[in-house]
């Protein structure tokens, strides 16, 4: 029966989440890129003091978790908690919050605004119900790719492609160098010659060249898709490549509408499953109706690990 | 044209060097630094540059760098 002092709607979108002891839930909050400002921090502190442990837990996709909330006071922690407009995140078959390293704003490593991705996805996606599994989304800054883009339903990944201005090239040679992919060497004249078939638009030529003469032609987001974790991971493969930031929801979109489609009637089954279930092409064909210029021709299956239990042979 | 020897130095402390080293100088004059192979080589100079001086060369000998730069600003 429903305890009468309980506003079930703050129960919806998920988020609280059954601990062992009686009565008692871990609230799991929404930290969309693992950025938060401090006044929020000094908030959810205030409210594990007061209704929880007085500890907290960060979650391995960078949300805070309240530990030991008796459920008789969910409304006041949600009440509380929105004083610094902070909310609960999801659990369930839904769009998880988005993750994300720290982007370009301060990371000399980073290529593309995350954390703004990050943003826009959970204010827009955000406990989008998926009809079948969870959906999970990661923004990385660059090829480095420390969020893990591939073990994502959906990942990104910060890239650029490089052009030269071989007229302000002093021939230091410090871009050839620095390529550790083996898509630069330097030319008998002196300036360095590009192998695109060996770039990973990682941008190290453009942030090494004292004179600025590589510089960035496209800036976007290389995307992979189908991978997870778990019990039987898969690592998702590449589908498009420069995707413009400010397409990125809309991109998440169209696979999730995939997804629910194609995932009908197949029960708790991610999306990487079902791709090996449908192929390839037909989500290629979806995706290239409204972002053709970025869709790969084709692409492999996300691939399967094959480390787990139980032992072979 | 002076010649500054950051051989050794490691980053960021380089980089200041070369600064402190530019307050002594004119704007428009060139200078001389040597860098070692890495990450100096890789850092120092787009530093430098983003500080509004103009590279003018930078050269590999010996197993070390050569950055060839005029004041700016
Ligand atoms: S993915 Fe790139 S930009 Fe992001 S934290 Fe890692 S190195 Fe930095
Ligand atoms: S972007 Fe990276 S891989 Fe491509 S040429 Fe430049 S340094 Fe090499
Ligand atoms: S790093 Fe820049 S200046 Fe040096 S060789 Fe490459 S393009 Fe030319």
């Amino acid at each position: 029966m429903a305890n009468p002092k309980i506003d079930l709607k703050n129960l919806k979108a998920g988020g609280f989440i059954k601990e062992r002891g009686k009565d008692l839930f871990t609230v799991r909050l929404r930290v969309p890129g693992g950025r938060l400002a401090v006044d929020r921090l000094a908030k959810i502190a205030e409210v594990a003091q007061k209704y929880g442990k007085g500890y907290v837990h960060l979650s391995v996709r960078q949300s805070i978790e309240l530990i030991n909330i008796n459920f008789a006071d969910f409304d006041q922690v949600v009440a509380e908690l929105g004083e610094e407009q902070q909310k609960v995140a999801s659990c369930g078959a839904r769009v998880r919050v988005p993750t994300a390293c720290g982007g370009c704003e301060y990371n000399p490593n980073g290529l593309v605004d995350t954390q703004a991705s990050a943003l826009e996805v959970d204010a827009k996606l955000f406990g989008t119900a998926t009809g079948h599994h969870k959906f999970k989304v990661c923004f990385a800054g660059c090829p480095f790719d420390c969020p893990k883009s591939a073990i994502n339903d959906v990942g990104f990944q910060g890239a650029i492609w490089p052009t030269l201005d071989a007229d302000a090239c002093i021939s230091c040679g410090l871009c050839a160098k620095s390529c550790t992919e083996g898509a630069l060497a330097m030319g008998e004249d002196g300036k360095p010659v590009f192998s695109a078939e060996n770039c990973i638009y990682c941008g190290d030529c453009v942030k090494v060249c004292p004179t600025s003469a590589w510089q960035v032609a496209k800036r976007g987001y290389s995307v992979r898709i189908g991978g997870k974790w778990g019990r039987r991971p898969l690592i998702g493969t590449l589908y498009a490549t420069f995707l413009p930031e400010e397409k990125a929801v809309d991109f998440i979109a169209t696979v999730l509408a995939w997804y629910q489609e194609k995932a009908e009637g197949a029960g708790r089954v991610r999306l990487g499953d079902i791709i090996h279930k449908e192929g390839t092409a037909s989500l290629l064909e979806r995706l290239r109706v409204d972002f053709p210029e970025y869709i790969l021709a084709s692409t492999i299956p996300p691939q399967i690990v094959d480390t787990q239990l139980p032992l072979k042979g | 044209m002076e010649t500054v020897d950051l051989r050794g130095v490691t980053c960021p402390t380089n980089f200041v060097k070369a600064k402190l080293a530019l307050e002594d100088i004119e704007v428009g004059e060139t200078v001389e630094f040597l860098l070692d192979d890495g990450e100096p080589v890789k850092n120092v100079p787009r530093s430098l540059k983003a500080d509004g001086h103009k590279l003018l060369g930078l050269k590999e000998t010996d197993g070390y760098y050569v950055l060839t730069l005029e004041k700016g600003e």
